[in-house]
């Protein structure tokens, strides 16, 4: 088929997606904070507020979009749309499975392997930077100001422990193009222990690992790093003056910020679409069986219902679970959908990970937050490369 | 396709470069030498230098401006006024302008009088494998000697810094 036809309906796909991910990974946050904090959470709009999303979307649209006197108004408005633009971008070259045949044209889950793949999700990421800080700049009010002189000042302290954690399963890879780097994780130690860097042999990265995820953690500017935005001093940071549709673009870009991270450890350290262990002990079996178990204890809470309207719902969403899970059967589609699922199990746990650590770490100092990445983060992300470059020379 | 974007890069860059210094803000100036440092990374990436082009993106638009934007909000500078020029600048600097641009002119005809010697994606020396070839075998004398210098820039920075503490 035509390169640029397919390559404009794998972008419409993965924009599509990627969208409605972001809509509802802010429900999935409210839900999974307010039950780390034993409440319900949205429970109002739609059975448990899945319809939440959608009415704060509209919410957002028609609100009023104040534009406050003595900005610099090109600036002002450009920055939320620098946020989103770039946030957006780094996902295109993310790969989401391998080599599918999708009604008689073969092609791969990603929409372009591009052979610096790596670099250039580290260029996007150093430049989402600069958002912030002119948003902070251009709304001429001291808070978003300070928040946008934090922003710059931690996001490239935090820029390099990040670039010495990426380069270590880079020297175990020996690639830059981030499917080679999925590629190359494919194959099993004695047949069970999963060749992922972060187990791979001979140096395991599991402190690149951490490295990785805390440095990530301070890049998309979430808890506990999330002095930019510090209510208790900054009011909100940077984006203090915005409202309306911009103020909601800064968010978009956040969680879009957050799903390109996620994927990014995915394919660096866990593997990409690979699954746990090989299909000879039935690792196919698994999203069936998982999905037919999540059937089952909805249609348990739907007997023993905890709330009054889950008696209605809990048979739906176990029905649905059910269908999902023989989906996961039909030997046609598992091709497709079992790469689809491991990846995104894998990312979906660390964007759980990102929002458990929200619901339970304070914020940090910002004396500490310097101290942190200069004393303790660099200097370990240094020796983990170092360490990792001198046993693949001995060994490789 | 190429030739167009290198078009439209190159009149980007050029114009921004203008943009820098006609200018009075310098927050707008540090703006369009981003969008210099863009363009130009773009145009490394048509020539077929990839790693070039990211580490163009990744050092000078996502770390060096980000500080040059840094201290310019940290100082707070305003707009600066512009002056009126001397009479000598004003009567030479055109003309001086044109003759500037027609030397160049000539001399890079001189040392390139075959166009056709640059190509689109024509260079392969550009990828992340034959640079790092280049940096740790035939370079490497001077890429280590460098290595030393912006230690010793570093070093410097700390020294000064630290006496300013005191």
């Amino acid at each position: 088929m035509n390169f640029y036809l397919l390559s404009l309906i794998k972008a419409a796909v993965m924009v599509g997606a990627l969208l409605l991910t972001l809509l509802y990974l802010q429900w999935v946050e409210r839900k999974v904070i307010a039950h780390v904090q034993v409440r319900l959470g949205p429970h109002r709009v739609g059975p448990h507020g899945l319809l939440q999303p959608i009415a704060d979307t509209v919410k957002l649209l028609t609100k009023e979009d104040l534009m406050p006197p003595g900005v610099n108004k090109f600036l002002y408005v450009l920055a939320p749309f620098l946020a989103i633009m770039l946030s957006l971008i780094s996902i295109s070259v993310i790969p989401f499975g391998p080599a599918v045949d999708v009604a008689g044209v073969t092609t791969w889950m990603q929409l372009a392997d591009v052979n610096i793949g790596v670099l250039l999700i580290l260029a996007i990421s150093s430049l989402t930077v600069y958002a912030v800080v002119l948003a902070g700049w251009s709304s001429n009010s001291k808070y978003p100001l300070l928040g946008g002189l934090r922003s710059s000042a931690q996001m490239i302290s935090y820029e390099l422990p990040l670039g010495m954690a990426v380069a270590a399963p880079l020297l175990l890879s020996n690639t830059l193009s981030l499917r080679g780097i999925v590629e190359q994780q494919s194959h099993y130690y004695f047949g069970f222990i999963p060749a992922w860097n972060i187990f791979h042999a001979p140096f395991p990265q599991v402190f690149g690992f951490i490295i990785f995820l805390i440095a990530m953690f301070a890049e998309t500017n979430r808890v506990p790093f999330d002095l930019p935005e510090a209510e208790s001093e900054l009011v909100a940071g940077f984006h203090t003056e915005y409202s309306s549709m911009k103020f909601a673009g800064f968010f978009m870009a956040e969680y879009a910020n957050m799903i390109t991270a996620c994927s990014m450890a995915t394919v660096l350290f866990l593997g990409g679409w690979n699954p746990l262990f090989s299909p000879r002990y039935g690792s196919n079996y698994v999203p069936a069986v998982l999905f037919a178990a999540a059937g089952l204890m909805a249609l348990w809470f739907a007997l023993h219902p905890p709330h009054k309207g889950d008696r209605k719902t809990m048979p739906v969403f176990g029905l649905a679970a059910f269908v999902l899970a023989a989906i996961f059967l039909v030997p046609a589609l598992q091709a497709i959908l079992l790469p689809l699922f491991w990846f995104l199990a894998k990312a979906g746990f660390l964007i759980f990970t990102f929002i458990w650590v929200r619901a339970t770490l304070p914020r940090f100092r910002y004396d500490q937050l310097m101290r942190f990445a200069w004393r303790f983060l660099f200097p370990a992300a240094i020796l983990n490369l170092l360490v990792t470059g001198l046993l693949v020379a001995l060994v490789g | 396709m190429d030739p167009i974007l290198f078009l439209i890069f190159a009149a980007i860059a050029v114009v921004c470069g203008i943009n820098v210094v006609l200018q009075t803000h310098p927050i707008a100036s540090a703006l369009s030498l981003i969008c210099v440092m863009g363009s130009l990374a773009v145009i490394y990436l048509l020539l077929g230098a990839q790693f070039i082009a990211a580490v163009q993106v990744i050092v000078y638009a996502g770390a060096i401006m980000v500080l040059f934007v840094f201290t310019i909000m940290l100082l707070n500078a305003g707009a600066e006024k512009k002056s009126a020029g001397s009479l000598v600048s004003r009567a030479v600097g055109a003309p001086a302008l044109v003759a500037l641009l027609g030397f160049l002119s000539y001399v890079l005809y001189r040392a390139f009088p075959n166009p056709l010697a640059v190509r689109f994606g024509d260079f392969t020396l550009g990828t992340a494998e034959s640079v790092g070839k280049a940096v740790f075998t035939t370079y490497l004398l001077p890429f280590e000697i460098t290595s030393v210098l912006v230690l010793i820039a570093i070093l410097g920075a700390v020294l000064l810094a630290y006496k300013e503490l005191d």
